[in-house]
């Protein structure tokens, strides 16, 4: 049999030093026993969830079926052999050719590898389409707590403020959002009234026309140190490029407020 | 009166008989009911549910499906006179007591007595009536005008054809349901050709093909689309082989489509330019359904298409689409009643979303929804308009967060269905409880399953915060990395109508995470409270004990999916004796043997398939299974590597009319 790589496909290298000494052959049901007492040894290095400690009382009940799924899972991998393809393992590392994508660059779930615990063909039983489908959706999905890793804190400066705030550009999914984080955030400061009306929905010009009522604008500083009016480009454009932030008041803003002005005559 | 006296005495003796014959096990066919030819009749003999009864009446189901036709279509074949002359004898003693000789209810003349029978249209109440006697039998048949296949293999198409003369729509299920998660190898096998081959001289105004988990070539569909002149609607659900070019034919060659159904197959998506192949002068498209397609198709085709076919009721278009293209296209068709977006945001801002207010206001008869891929609070208002009204709502590729989709489902008074991304959390589901009353289907998709790390999604408060506001629901389909045995016990108690309960606790063998003991009660207090339950799918750690409570109480059970779980034979043994509706079942990864595999013996041509993988079952047991039941198919799907040979890792048992397969892959053993 071709131990490792199969050990590297359900991630049980550490288990398999073990498995081998045990020697037994994880198909004959009279090593049962056997099995269950090596496989006692080696459970928390198949690495399920949930195993463990907790699940020591019900090892023995449970033993035979992990052994089960050891072997169901080997099988499984030969499976991927014949199969070809849509094996999990080929779906997270390859994956997801037939999508076009026509946003921006959206980082595969394949560039997060299956984590070292186990993973065993067809489980949980969810169908190669939506597999495919929510590796791709899930690099968008920003659940603020998600440990996708960079923040991206930029600064934020109000004039007449006494001090700077910073935000965390990669919690807010669109301009709607970080439009109302920036009013929270600076409410204090704002003459007038800076808060949404409640309508449908916010968007660019909205965001324009509050901050234009209050003589904001809100503008950040590019990579190329210019600074460009918020609200222009694709917001994943946007927070590639954004260094810092800053709402303008005041004489300052009146320079840009006309062409503001014109921009929503037209809209309206 | 004597004539009524006699006719009750007849049936005694048929009864009995049948009794004495399903006790002997014997695999003779039972001799037809002479019943009184009352409608009745016929309908008493399907809702009977005394124990006597039951073996026949599953053949009686048995036939509607024509995988069932196949034992009582071997047992006609072969004794058949034997049939004739019992019923001639039943019939002259009908005859006799008739004495007036005056036409009974029996004598209609046929044409009367079809025209009667065309309008029975569930599969139950046909199989019942095909048993009443010859004449039904015969009229019967040539008045079905749609067969429904549950397993390809159960019966051939040449059988199918000389039953049934007349049919118009076939329905067909290929591959065993695990295939859908990569257990079965491809090219299995559940090839559609032969059946279409048989169909083009037997069926050439066939109307209707639905298949799921079959394989589909290019080839096939450009024959289907040439060789069927009336051909209409095509539905392929989770099947493979094909690509764009074989749809690129069906647009082509089909003048009176009505249907074009694509979802969730293995698909070679090599172009959108299948839509544009639709010629100008078809109109007749009611149901469009592309979602799962990948490539970009003409926008300007589709919208002429759109405009052009006035009763277009379903359309799903794919993740392409953009928001500005879903507008026109809905002014062309406010009529829809089911409509799968494309993709529901905007990168770059062309106008407000005040713009897109309107999308939806003129359909009025919107009940469906689906897609909204990439939906966000921005633009996730646009459909409030049409809340009110629908009953099905698809968010299961929209990750919404749980303030998101409360909002949204305030609007929502009139769901029934609903499915979910876990990404809600459990508050989103307690919204789900408390702004959906009347659901009755709820389900909740992983947003990333394979990711262990995670503590997101849902867990068991999210379920009982449901099961509390929403008390209709007979649908579930939840998955969650965590459950108590307490949690499901009030689940079940506050939803007890549930007929499909289907809990995934994604990691294999997980105990109840506060107890930690295993899953027992949970199922169990859900067989014993939902006595309405047909389909269950099991996971966390289970011990026997939840298959004594499902054999136990389960008496409606007809499907069952059981992975990771049992301690002995005795599981599947309690499930077998004890579940008699039972017509699917699919074990993987549990400590099953032989005796388990062998104590169903008698059971399995009563069902529609076995699926056992990665059990202890040997390939002797098999071979046992197989000598026994010559009626059923016993086939062992072999690994390429080593392995012992005498294990038989994936069993897969069902019965039929047809024999082995002949077009068995060589990793496929029939014994």
């Amino acid at each position: 049999m071709s131990m490792p790589l199969e050990h590297d496909y359900i991630g049980l290298s550490d288990a398999s030093s073990l498995e081998r000494s045990s020697v037994s052959s994880n198909t004959s049901s009279e090593d049962a026993t056997n099995n269950v007492f090596t496989l006692k040894a080696t459970e928390l290095s198949l690495g399920l969830p949930g195993f463990g400690k907790n699940c020591e009382e019900h090892a023995t009940n449970f033993g035979s079926t992990v052994k089960n799924y050891m072997s169901g899972a080997k099988r499984g991998f030969s499976d991927v052999n014949i199969g070809k393809n849509k094996s999990q393992q080929l779906i997270s590392s390859s994956d997801v050719k037939p999508v076009e994508e026509k946003k921006g660059p959206v980082s595969e779930k394949g560039s997060v590898p299956p984590s070292a615990k186990a993973q065993v063909v067809g489980w949980p039983p969810i169908r190669s389409f939506r597999k495919n489908t929510m590796a791709t959706n899930l690099p968008k999905s920003a659940e603020g707590n998600l440990g996708s890793g960079e923040c991206l804190y930029v600064k934020v400066s109000m004039d007449g403020a006494p001090y700077l705030r910073k935000i965390d550009l990669k919690i807010y999914r669109n301009y709607a959002e970080l439009s109302k984080a920036l009013e929270k955030m600076f409410s204090c400061f704002t003459l007038g009234q800076c808060t949404s009306n409640g309508q449908e929905g916010l968007n660019e010009s909205n965001l324009k026309d509050h901050l234009h009522g209050s003589e904001c604008v809100l503008t950040y500083e590019d990579k190329d140190g210019d600074w460009m009016l918020v609200g222009d480009v694709p917001w994943e454009m946007f927070i590639d490029s954004c260094k810092r932030l800053r709402i303008t008041k005041g004489s300052e803003a009146i320079g840009l407020a006309p062409r503001l002005m014109d921009k929503c005559k037209s809209r309206n | 009166m004597n004539p009524h006296r006699k006719r009750a005495k007849t049936v005694d003796r048929v009864d009995s008989a049948d009794s004495a014959l399903v006790s002997s096990e014997s695999t003779q066919m039972r001799p037809f009911p002479s019943k009184p030819l009352s409608v009745d009749r016929v309908k008493s003999v399907e809702s009977s549910e005394s124990g006597r009864m039951r073996p026949f009446k599953d053949k009686i189901l048995f036939v509607d499906r024509v995988d069932s036709v196949e034992s009582s279509e071997s047992s006609r074949t072969s004794q058949f006179s034997d049939k004739i002359s019992g019923f001639d004898r039943a019939d002259s003693v009908e005859a006799r007591v008739d004495s007036a000789g005056s036409t009974r209810m029996s004598r209609f003349p046929d044409e009367v007595l079809e025209r009667v029978l065309a309008l029975v249209d569930s599969h139950k109440d046909r199989s019942a009536v095909s048993l009443v006697c010859k004449e039904w039998y015969n009229a019967e048949r040539w008045s079905r005008r749609h067969v429904f296949i549950g397993n390809c293999y159960s019966v051939s198409p040449e059988i199918v054809a000389a039953r049934f003369p007349r049919i118009r729509s076939v329905t067909l299920k290929g591959k065993p349901r695990f295939s859908d998660f990569n257990l079965v190898p491809e090219d299995w096998g559940a090839d559609v050709q032969p059946w279409l081959s048989v169909f083009s001289t037997a069926y050439p105004f066939l109307e209707e093909l639905r298949l799921k988990r079959m394989a589909v070539t290019d080839e096939s569909l450009e024959f289907l689309a040439k060789k069927f002149h009336g051909f209409k609607a095509l539905s392929l659900l989770s099947c493979d082989g094909f690509s764009t070019d074989g749809l690129k034919a069906i647009a082509t060659h089909c003048k009176n489509l009505t249907e074009l159904d694509i979802q969730e197959n293995g698909i070679d998506d090599l172009g959108g330019h299948w839509l544009s192949c639709f010629p100008d002068s078809l109109t007749s498209l009611e149901i469009l359904n592309f979602a799962s397609l990948n490539s970009e198709v003409s926008f300007d085709a589709l919208e002429k298409l759109v405009s052009r076919c006035k009763s277009l009721r379903v359309l799903k278009v794919n993740r392409n689409i953009s928001l500005d293209q879903l507008q026109k296209l809905l002014s062309h068709c406010p009529q829809l009643m089911e409509l799968g977006t494309g993709t529901f945001m905007q990168e770059l801002i062309s106008g407000p979303v005040t713009e897109f207010k309107n999308m939806f206001s003129n359909c009025r008869n919107l009940i469906t929804l689906s897609g909204l891929w990439d939906a966000t609070p921005l633009y996730l208002p646009v459909i409030y308009p049409a809340c009110a009204r629908l009953t099905f709502l698809n968010l299961s590729y929209a990750t919404l967060r749980s303030d998101e989709l409360s909002n949204l489902l305030s609007h929502c008074k009139s769901l029934r269905r609903l499915w979910l991304l876990d990404t809600v959390g459990d508050k989103g589901l307690e919204a789900v409880g408390s702004c959906c009353p009347l659901l009755e289907e709820l389900r909740v998709f992983p947003a990333d399953p394979f990711d262990q790390e995670i503590l997101l999604g849902v867990t068991e408060s999210g379920f009982v915060s449901v099961s509390r506001g929403c008390p209709k629901l007979r649908y579930v389909l939840y998955f969650c990395r965590q459950m108590t045995n307490a949690a499901v016990a009030t689940i079940a108690q506050n939803c007890p109508d549930f007929t499909h309960f289907r809990l995934c606790i994604m990691n294999p063998g997980q105990p109840d995470y506060l107890t930690k003991e295993p899953m027992d009660e949970a199922f169990g207090a859900i067989v014993k409270t939902c006595t309405k339950l047909q389909r269950l799918a099991i996971s966390g750690l289970l011990t026997d004990r939840t298959f004594e409570y499902i054999g136990k109480y389960a008496k409606n059970l007809e499907t069952l999916s059981v992975a990771f779980a049992g301690s002995s034979d005795l599981g599947m043994e309690y499930v077998l004796q004890g579940c008699q509706k039972l017509r699917k079942l699919e074990i993987r990864d549990c400590p099953f043997g032989n005796a388990a595999l062998l104590s169903g013996l008698t059971k399995y041509e009563s069902m529609r398939s076995l699926w056992m993988s990665a059990c202890n079952v040997t390939m002797n047991a098999c071979r046992v299974l197989a000598k026994e039941r010559p009626r059923l198919n016993v086939e062992v799907m072999r690994d390429e590597e080593g392995g012992d040979d005498s294990q038989a890792n994936k069993v897969y048992v069902y019965r039929t009319v047809a024999g082995p397969r002949k077009d068995a892959p060589p990793f496929v053993l029939t014994l």
